[in-house]
């Protein structure tokens, strides 16, 4: 099978710290993967070498037969890439809807002049919008309070409106960055049913940065692991908690095998 | 876990109006009202009003063109007179120096802001905001100085004998004649200003005023955005300075000075940036309000100054409420 995302001798510095140390990493169109590691492992400076917020120095980084390093956040999401971000990042001031229609910015395209004139090409594409938004807002559950300004709602909520957008981006693969992070158990649960859904219903093949091994144990395939930017082990997730390389990398923090689900 | 529920809003003078115009009939009917008054103040007033009035409707297209870069795209802008004077000098040398007829001159005015809007704006709008705001003070005082220096743009003396246009045989002359040309350029620069911000690049503006990084995670061009908006205003300021110069028939380099610039950039502040309503409002206080106060003499431009600060202390986001949204 042919990897969907494929990262070869990805390598990140700031001010001669080596962040991201020849990373070679793949995604299977189809899956959901995780990825794991200690806190400062680079996880999310991983992240954002995909999505094109950081410039990674050397390697590759191929998305769907196309690369990506050169590109633009934009691009990146433009050519099917979309992102959660760890502390979420909704815009404020702005309703629920309002934010998840900035999802679908990158695949419409009325200009200026088409809504100065109020197209008939242009009104279709409003409702489009909207009609898209909502139906990701009812995909990831929410069905009241559309108008509500997003930032006031409660926060396991945010987090959902957070997947909704990135949702509406009509992306082939979606990166969830610590998606249960604050979540209670029950949220938890819900999630894990919504992160199947997304790749059963909707076919988007799923990356999560995550440390509720719980979590990643019921919902993922693939398991990698990031230890110090250097990828250590890659396997499904029993083969994953046996292998000592990874029980050594977790070993000397205190809730090692908390962490590991052991 | 839950969040704090939404502050209720302030008590406002709009507030009844606001809860009125709730539906979009009322909002017709409020808007035709709205007109119609507007139509009738030239019989009412007479004609030194008109002329004032002209004025305030002048500053209202440019506080709106103004609205779409700063209130709705979040750009400082400190040389917004450039593109009027851009607009100004584009007609009144195309018209007084080769003999053209305005309305061959309005297109040309209009590409030339757009011109010199995207040669400002692309390698500028990818640095942050302050530094914008540096470079197009700097653009603004550069346009007037140039303006001031060139022989074809009449020096220090300026241009005059600017011809009056025809339109379909009504000959635009009369300060009641531009009252009612200002006036369509006002309502079109609303319908204009509320078109945009309910559209796809209106919500983008938003997205990348609110949060750069997470607009360009959800695939919008920043750069390409900012551009556009600054683009649309320099279109607005080109507009009002073509017909700011054949309303005048004269300009001369100190119409566009920096002084310019920060009034217009006041009209948006005060009423509240980003609010049509707000900055119609403000524009129309930043032109009435030193007319208002010209029996007090000298001691005019102190109180509305002082009146000014008062308005910025009580209300720091503008005169307009926000739960009118950016309507």
């Amino acid at each position: 099978m042919t990897a969907l995302l494929q990262l070869s001798g990805l390598t990140l510095s700031f001010a001669g710290n080596t962040v991201l140390d020849g990373v070679d990493f793949a995604v299977a169109g189809g899956t959901i993967a995780s990825l794991i590691g200690p806190n400062g492992a680079g996880k999310t400076s991983l992240f954002n070498c995909i999505t094109g917020f950081y410039k990674a120095q050397g390697g590759s980084i191929r998305f769907d037969g196309e690369e990506m390093m050169r590109r633009k956040p934009h691009q990146v999401t433009q050519a099917g890439i979309a992102r959660t971000f760890q502390n979420v990042r909704l815009f404020r001031q702005m309703s629920v809807l309002e934010n998840v229609m900035s999802g679908m910015h990158c695949r419409t395209k009325a200009g200026a002049l088409a809504a100065i004139l109020g197209l008939p090409s242009q009104r279709r594409e409003e409702a489009e919008i909207l009609a898209f938004s909502e139906d990701c807002l009812h995909f990831v559950g929410l069905t009241e309070d559309f108008h509500r300004e997003a930032t006031t709602l409660p926060y396991g909520l945010q987090r959902r409106v957070e997947i909704a957008r990135a949702l509406a981006s009509k992306p082939k693969l979606l990166l969830l960055d610590e998606p249960a992070a604050g979540l209670n158990a029950g949220e938890k649960l819900e999630l894990q049913g919504l992160i199947a859904r997304i790749r059963d219903q909707r076919g988007i093949s799923v990356l999560l940065i995550e440390h509720d091994m719980g979590l990643v144990m019921k919902v993922s395939e693939r398991v990698s692991v990031l230890d110090h930017g250097v990828m250590i082990a890659e396997g499904t997730v029993k083969e994953i908690q046996s292998d000592p390389k990874v029980i050594e990398a977790y070993l000397g923090q205190e809730d090692a095998e908390v962490d590991l689900g052991l | 876990m839950t969040a704090p529920a939404p502050a209720p809003p302030r008590p406002n003078p709009w507030g009844g109006l606001l809860q009125w115009l709730d539906t979009p009939a009322k909002r017709w009917i409020g808007a035709i009202a709205g007109i119609a008054i507007m139509a009738f103040l030239p019989a009412i007033f007479g004609s030194y009003a008109t002329v004032i009035l002209t004025n305030a409707l002048l500053y209202v297209v440019l506080a709106l063109g103004l609205n779409i870069v700063v209130g709705y795209a979040g750009l400082l802008d400190l040389g917004y007179a450039a593109f009027f004077a851009v607009g100004a000098y584009t007609v009144g040398i195309l018209t007084v120096q080769f003999g053209w007829d305005f309305w061959l001159t309005l297109p040309v005015a209009i590409a030339m802001a757009m011109l010199a809007g995207v040669i400002i704006g692309t390698p500028t709008l990818r640095l942050r905001s302050d530094y914008l705001a540096i470079v197009t003070l700097g653009f603004g005082e550069i346009v007037r100085i140039g303006a001031r220096n060139l022989e074809i743009t009449g020096a220090a003396t300026g241009l005059s004998g600017i011809e009056q246009p025809w339109l379909f045989g009504w000959y635009i002359r009369t300060s009641t004649d531009f009252y009612f040309v200002f006036l369509f350029l006002a309502i079109l620069g609303i319908v204009v200003s509320v078109r945009l911000a309910n559209s796809r690049l209106g919500r983008a503006w938003l997205y990348v005023r609110h949060d750069e990084d997470v607009a360009e995670a959800m695939g919008i061009n920043r750069v390409r955005v900012k551009l556009a908006a600054y683009v649309i205003g320099a279109i607005f300021g080109a507009i009002g300075g073509a017909f700011f110069a054949v309303n005048l028939g004269a300009i001369s380099p100190e119409s566009f000075s920096f002084r310019q610039s920060v009034l217009i950039l006041m009209a948006v502040i005060l009423g509240g940036m980003g609010k049509i309503p707000g900055v119609v409002l403000g524009a129309f206080i930043v032109v009435l309000g030193p007319e208002l106060l010209r029996d007090v003499g000298d001691l005019r431009l102190l109180i509305f100054a002082v009146g000014l600060l008062l308005i910025m202390l009580f209300r720091p986001s503008g005169i307009w409420p926000m739960q009118g949204g950016r309507r």
